[in-house]
């Protein structure tokens, strides 16, 4: 397994700055009650610049919980996060997110759901049009633009909830599960487009997901979390080769790497089983 | 990507033929027609007395006469204004009230006992308070139309707007709109559904309070028109009246439903 690096074995690579910094996180649902839940317990990560980096765990492992703390769509209780923004304090347009159910206005066309940031940002009326088109062009739903989102496949609703997210130009891109919904083929379309647009964009990119094939193909890094209480157990090194087509599914560290993230997932997962009894 | 494209949704969907149309809509007012016959047969059978039952005819040439030579379209338009101003100021107030309720704990817990204590009760028992409160002017007629058509449209703007897609008001406020945004371009569009249905029970409210009121407090309008004509015996023209109003009851109806068609497209795709 010499292709496995964990991350203190290569503190050398590219990323040279924190785009997010989480410190001594944690987080407990019903705090104000007696039987409150501890979801995470002391989460530290550095994420770095144009990093993407997913977080991987069986679920109720807390990953969309830090998700959501990074977005600040809920407060944090207990340390800190902050981004070169400075500390995370409610969400804002520079950490935009993907949902899992897409969440798109329902009563806008595919245009007016990416339009709807583009506004918010106080783009001239021109310049938002163009940008909108750019985006939709960009995931490939040109022809689309005027549909409603429930005259969409589930595949093509999240690729217009992506070119929303996108248009807007956040340096940070979240993503909670977002080809969960989908069917296998259309995810593995997905994954593909979006490892090319993280390529071309070099936005930094938390990516919640408890498909380790997909984490693997995707990541740079990934963290594996513990069942709840969620903890970081693992960083690991995804060291592949940054143009990713299909072929790296047949490829020798490809499976080696997910074999070995595989064991370690499923460790969490059997506690996880264990501690509900 | 073109296995996921493949066959655009045709926007333009398009109704049935025209012809079917109106086969359709005379089959599903066939029952009224069996009523009319089942009226007049009642009638002329003596089973009934032609005052308690007139003919339809009888009720038709009274309806004209009131239509060109009364003033049926004058007493229409004065208690048509009177339920549009109650219904309109009980939407505009009731939409904001049930929007804060959601929005705000305290409000919700300030407004709530109120409202729960408030909806079972019929608003036409109000009739001779808002009579003391305000006497026989449009004022007091206007206020128990308000009242009664404001409760449907809080609790049904509550409703819609507690059950908002959480995602939704998120993927708004990471795409940078404030809470006031999140509140009126989010809240109040995914509300909208329940809003309208809260609307349409008060439409409907609006017209049984706007005609019992003036079955009591009024000087003129269709319900002072229908007791006065009852009292001095004109039953074909009473009659008349009481269709002109179940009439236009119903055509504010159908107007109002197809209002919320157009407003919801966006769910019927």
């Amino acid at each position: 397994m010499s292709m496995i690096h964990t991350a203190a074995a290569t503190r050398g690579r590219a990323h040279t700055a924190s785009a997010i910094s989480v410190s001594d996180v944690s987080h407990t649902y019903g705090a104000r009650t007696a039987g409150g839940m501890l979801a995470l317990d002391g989460i530290n990560l550095e994420i770095g610049d144009g990093e993407f980096h997913c977080l991987l765990g069986p679920s109720g492992c807390g990953k969309s919980t830090l998700l959501y703390l990074i977005g600040g769509f809920i407060p944090v209780q207990a340390g800190v996060i902050s981004t070169s923004a400075g500390p995370v304090t409610a969400p804002g347009p520079d950490r935009s997110i993907v949902f899992q159910n897409f969440a798109l206005f329902p009563w806008k066309t595919v245009k007016d759901n990416v339009l709807y940031g583009l506004k918010k940002a106080g783009f001239a009326a021109a310049e938002r049009e163009q940008r909108a088109q750019r985006y939709i062009d960009m995931v490939h739903l040109t022809g689309f633009e005027n549909a409603y989102p429930s005259q969409l496949s589930g595949g093509m609703q999240q690729r217009a909830a992506i070119a929303r997210t996108l248009a807007v130009d956040p340096g940070i891109l979240l993503m909670d599960e977002p080809f969960g919904a989908l069917d296998a083929q259309t995810r593995r379309v997905m994954q593909e487009e979006l490892r090319t647009i993280w390529r071309d964009s070099r936005k930094t990119v938390v990516f919640v997901t408890h498909d380790v094939q997909e984490a693997v193909f995707l990541a740079d890094r990934i963290s594996i979390m513990s069942a709840r209480p969620g903890r970081i157990q693992h960083v690991i090194d995804v060291d592949l080769p940054k143009d990713r087509g299909e072929e790296i599914l047949e490829n020798r560290a490809f499976i080696g790497l997910s074999e070995h993230i595989w064991r370690l997932v499923r460790e969490q997962a059997v506690a996880a089983t264990r501690g509900a009894h | 990507m073109s296995d996921v494209l493949a066959g655009k949704p045709d926007l333009r969907r398009r109704g049935p033929s025209l012809s079917y149309a109106v086969v359709n809509t005379a089959l599903r007012f066939s029952p009224l027609l069996l009523l009319a016959l089942g009226w007049e047969f009642l009638g002329l059978s003596g089973l009934v007395s032609q005052q308690m039952l007139p003919g339809l005819g009888e009720i038709f040439s009274a309806f004209s006469a009131m239509l060109f030579g009364g003033d049926l379209l004058y007493n229409t338009a004065r208690s048509i204004s009177r339920a549009a101003t109650g219904l309109g100021a009980a939407i505009v107030i009731g939409v904001a009230a049930g929007l804060l309720m959601a929005s705000f704990r305290t409000v919700r817990l300030l407004i709530n006992p109120i409202v729960q204590i408030f909806y079972p009760m019929p608003k036409s028992a109000l009739i001779p308070v808002v009579m003391i409160w305000l006497g026989l002017g449009d004022s007091s007629k206007i206020l128990l139309i308000f009242l009664g058509c404001l409760l449907p449209v809080v609790v049904g703007t509550y409703n819609g707007a507690r059950g908002v897609n959480p995602f939704l008001l998120w993927s708004a406020s990471s795409l940078g709109a404030s809470r006031f945004e999140v509140l009126r371009e989010v809240v109040l569009r995914a509300a909208m559904p329940d809003i309208l249905n809260g609307c349409r029970t008060a439409l409907a409210f609006s017209f049984i309070l706007m005609v019992s009121s003036e079955f009591v407090i009024a000087t003129d309008g269709v319900g002072f028109m229908i007791s006065s004509l009852g009292d001095g015996g004109q039953y074909p023209a009473m009659f008349a009246a009481i269709f002109f109003v179940a009439g236009i009851g119903f055509a504010a109806d159908r107007l109002y439903a197809m209002l919320s068609r157009r407003l919801l497209r966006w769910r019927e795709a």
